[in-house]
């Protein structure tokens, strides 16, 4: 007699035991929600490790303020009927308190700032722990990412001074002031996700379907026309039908031409494509071959 | 991702998970075979294409560099070397590959080692130009001693040999015999060519004399459901109590954790160790509902009958089939950090959920990983380095041999100081059974041959198939039945019966109650030495008294050999009726005293293994027998 795990299940048993080690090993973990997809899967999973009991932590959500306002909806509806707690870290509070300065200029965004708004609640908060919905599949230096990623008191992340992970042995001692950050769908491509949100049957935010916007476009990218946006000469606003592979700030955030209007639709489409999410997406890390290695070493997410 | 609509409905996601390692020296072309199986096989995209071909620009390389894809970090793309583990991912119809990309040099063992631990596979480069070099051999002595369960000798650059056909059959048998010595259970050889994409993904004209497939359709008929079959007995150890303090839920106690062997059921009757207390499974939950039974690697939640003091750390398994519970571990460590390792240093050893305080009492040999010699008692385990070490526990923990279960039987050390992982470990074999001899003057012969090496040299491995029931109940026929069945599918079983055994062996001993007990550990004993030999032992004997038949069961803990009891369920009725040495007639006529199931009790085993009810067709109970027989790994796949 054969049992088999279909692979996505496999990859969800996996993720299950990454967290339950998490909650087990750790003092005070937090869960890092932004409404995006990825982080929608890892709701999902610590539902299937904790029911019927609450969440052993906290979400959190850092907050750029340039949002799209379906995502911040959905985010407050989900947690709502989770019945769990969310704590909200500002990057306009960290502005505010001149912890960080706003960039100016075209192409800014608060991309970069948030990880001192995020490094700054962790130590308020005094987290040891905090789980991200990151995967190797994004970009090259995440693919060397362990699934628990030693953060040192300054947050900063040392590629060559990771712990070597074998088996499913994870070892997550800190002592105060340092953190890890855990990966549990590490091993999950975009893909995957997407398929996992359609056997879920799991609620995504509008802006993942196709919808008609006003866009401006901007190296070979479709940014929403706001008021994060600053419009450069030449450029002209105009509406055509958009989906986004990913939630971030808005004004690097960029969306895809599709008429994707459902989820099996989506899942075709990511399928088929021939441009991966970051490099279709995030004008962020066009900006150097390293850009992503930088900034995961100063403690990006 | 495949992007070629493959896939027919990309909701049908591809079944099958595989996890392969790859492992090739500097040069031998693994980051141009996994940029050419990544590219060939769909997985890139444009926007990385580009990105490559603007650094290859750049570079003033003439070509497109495929080796580019791989190399994540920027110190590696400076040095042009891999340092790290990194990770790939792509798809078939068929499968979905994670593929986890170390270097090869010796100066990064610790991360080939890291790759290696949890693969399905590993790939070994090896440049047609050199043949199977020190490093090569290296490579396949890391993947045998993480007991990778298949290894495929990748030979690259065969462009460069004019594709010679000897020279690729030169290589492969060398290769194949000297992973054979390291007694890898499965080995391929490709000839490719990484850099013009032969016989990576599509076939090749160069090589018409080569017949097998390419490499990635090699990858995705690499046959896990053999390995899958083996599941071996019931592992869960225990990661989180879910106690939801709601009024809904208010007497909610759930334990959870992923299984890594076995199959529990509801309703099995379990050992919660390292107590021993036993209870029944409730009921197996998940956020999707109950289930009625789970296997590795499901994550589950398990709710007992009794309410039993159970924590993280604990474990469950079936009676009988427990792990170790040792204070000394003997075992395989690869050292992963700068400080070396001395006798005497004190560590954390984290083994499945639990984590206890050690010592490391001794190292016993060093493993040279050049040429494979030993070391006998080195001064220390400096980083890359693999030994045999004894680690000395504040507590116990609950082992397997990494052999038996790669879950159960590996750990890593933990440096209390620096908090860092500083070796991973490999639990060995349990030493021979520790016979306590009644002359002190006999001491135990250690053989040089290891048990496991014996049972994969035989390609099959030992264990005791115990059928006990009144007199006639069918225990003989059913042995026979299975000896003769197994025998033909090529497999080593051999009948001790107890008629038989009462001939030789077993001529001394009469009917009493003390003669049958000793009649019983006869047999135990024999079938203890024909499975240590890599033998089926079926034993077909009465055995009427559970204290008897359970003090086997103990032994073959003892020694940790398999124990499987079948309790032939043939009533007292049916079996008299049958009767076939009349037996019982003569018992009822009063002519034979001490007859069990007339005037001697039989003890029915209220934890067999498996129950075999009468009345039904031989070949019927034979085959829900070779079934149960494989689901616990006694019986590899199909026979
Ligand atoms: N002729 C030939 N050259 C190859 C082949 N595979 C790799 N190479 C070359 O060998 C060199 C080393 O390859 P690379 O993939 O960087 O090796 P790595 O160090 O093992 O990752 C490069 O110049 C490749 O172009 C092959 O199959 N045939």
């Amino acid at each position: 007699m054969t049992r088999e795990l279909s692979y996505l299940r496999l990859l969800e048993a996996e993720a299950i035991f990454v967290m339950r080690e998490v909650a087990a090993e750790l003092e005070r973990p937090v869960l890092l929600f932004s409404g995006g997809k990825d982080s929608i899967v890892l709701l999902r999973l610590a539902e299937k490790a904790f029911r019927p009991a609450r969440f052993p932590f906290p979400l959190m959500h850092v907050d750029t303020g340039h949002n799209f306002p379906e995502v911040i909806e959905f985010r407050d509806r989900r947690v709502e009927e989770l019945g769990e707690r969310l704590i909200v870290a500002s990057v306009q509070d960290s502005i505010d308190a001149g912890r960080v300065n706003e960039e100016t200029g075209p192409g800014a965004s608060r991309n970069r700032l948030q990880t001192t708004t995020l490094l700054d609640a962790i130590a308020e908060h005094r987290f040891d722990a905090a789980f991200g919905g990151a995967r190797r599949d994004e970009e090259r230096a995440r693919a060397k990412e362990r699934v628990f990623s030693f953060r040192d008191e300054h947050g900063q992340w040392e590629p060559k001074a990771q712990r070597p992970e074998l088996w499913n042995l994870y070892n997550g001692r800190v002592r105060p002031g340092e953190h890890v950050r855990v990966f549990p769908i590490s091993n999950w491509t975009e893909l995957d996700v997407w398929r996992y949100i359609a056997a879920e049957e799991l609620e995504v935010p509008s802006i993942y379907f196709a919808h008609r916007r006003q866009v401006i476009e901007r190296d070979g990218m479709l940014l929403a026309d706001s008021e994060f946006v600053a419009q450069r000469p030449g450029e002209e606003p105009f509406e055509t039908s958009v989906r986004y592979r990913t939630v971030g700030d808005l004004a690097v955030t960029g969306g895809v031409r599709s008429e994707a209007a459902t989820l099996p639709e989506v899942v075709a489409e990511i399928a088929a494509t021939r441009v991966t999410e970051r490099g279709e997406t995030r004008a962020d890390d066009r900006v150097s071959e390293a850009a992503m290695e930088d900034r995961k070493r100063v403690g990006y997410f | 991702m495949n992007s070629d609509g493959n896939i027919d409905n990309p909701l049908d996601a591809p079944a099958e998970l595989l996890r392969v390692a790859t492992a090739g020296s500097v040069d031998d072309g693994k980051s141009t075979l996994i940029g050419r199986l990544l590219h060939d096989s769909k997985a890139i995209h444009d926007d990385q294409l580009e990105a490559v071909e603007r650094t290859s620009r750049e570079r003033g390389d003439g070509r497109f560099d495929l080796a580019l894809l791989t190399d994540g970090l920027r110190a590696e793309r400076e040095q042009g070397i891999t340092i790290d583990v990194a990770y790939r991912f792509f798809a078939t119809a068929r499968r979905s590959f994670i593929l986890a990309d170390t270097p090869g040099h010796v100066r990064y063992t610790r991360n080939m080692v890291t790759g290696a631990s949890s693969a399905d596979v590993a790939v070994v480069l090896i440049d047609a130009r050199n043949g199977v070099l020190e490093q090569s051999k290296r490579h396949a002595f890391l993947a045998a001693t993480l007991r990778v369960p298949h290894l495929v000798a990748c030979v690259n650059k065969m462009d460069l040999v004019d594709w010679d056909q000897e020279r690729f059959e030169e290589i492969a048998a060398e290769f194949r015999a000297f992973a054979a010595r390291l007694g890898a259970p499965d080995v391929a050889a490709v000839p490719v060519s990484a850099l013009h994409g032969d016989n990576v993904v599509e076939g090749s004209a160069n090589a018409s004399w080569y017949d097998g497939p390419p490499l990635l359709r090699l990858l995705e008929d690499v046959d896990l459901e053999a390995d899958r079959r083996a599941l071996g007995p019931l592992r869960l150890p225990v990661q989180w109590v879910v106690r939801p303090h709601d009024d809904e839920h208010h007497d909610y106690r759930g334990y959870a954790g992923q299984l890594t062997g076995g199959v529990l059921r509801q309703g099995d009757e379990i050992e919660v160790l390292p107590g021993g207390a036993r209870t029944r499974v409730a009921s197996i939950d998940s956020f999707d509902g109950p289930v009625d039974e789970a296997w590795p690697p499901m994550s589950v939640i398990v709710r007992l009958d009794d309410d039993l003091d159970v924590s993280r750390g604990d474990s469950f398994c079936h009676p009988g089939t427990a792990p170790r519970v040792l204070s000394t571990i003997d075992a395989t460590v690869c050292w992963l950090d700068e400080r070396p390792a001395r006798p005497g240093a004190r560590y954390l050893v984290k083994h499945t959920t639990r984590t206890a305080r050690a010592e490391l009492a001794a190292i016993v040999s060093r493993t040279d990983v050049e040429d494979l010699s030993l070391l006998p008692s080195p001064p220390e385990l400096a980083l890359n380095d693999i030994g045999r070490v004894t680690l000395q526990l504040a507590s116990p923990l609950l082992v397997d041999s990494y052999a038996e279960n790669r879950t159960t039987g590996s750990f890593i050390l933990i440096d209390e100081d620096t908090n860092a992982t500083v070796g991973a470990g490999m639990v060995a074999e349990p030493p021979p059974p520790d016979d306590t001899p009644h002359s002190p003057n006999v001491v135990w012969q250690r053989g040089s041959v290891g048990r496991e090496e014996r049972w994969l040299a035989l390609g099959q491995r030992g264990g005791t198939v115990w059928f006990t029931g009144l007199p006639a109940s069918g225990k003989s026929t059913i042995a026979q039945a299975l000896e003769a069945r197994l025998v033909a599918a090529g497999r080593s079983a051999y009948v001790l019966d107890g008629d038989n055994l009462r001939h030789g062996l077993n001529g001394d001993l009469g009917f009493d109650a003390a003669a049958r007990a000793e009649n019983v550990r006869r047999a135990g004993e024999a079938a203890r030495i024909l499975t240590d030999a890599g033998t089926l032992a079926l034993v077909a004997l009465v055995s009427p008294y559970a204290a008897d038949r359970d003090a086997v069961r103990a032994r073959h803990a003892e020694g940790h050999l398999p124990f499987f009891e079948v309790f032939v369920d043939t009533s007292l009725d049916e079996c008299e009726n049958r009767d076939p040495k009349g037996l019982y007639k003569r018992a009822r006529a009063g002519e034979l005293s001490g007859m069990t199931g007339i005037d001697d009790p039989y003890e029915p085993p209220a934890n067999a293994e498996m129950v075999l009810v009468g009345g039904r067709q031989l070949e019927q109970t034979l085959d829900d027998l070779v079934a149960a027989l494989e689901e616990t790994g006694l019986l590899p796949g199909r026979t």
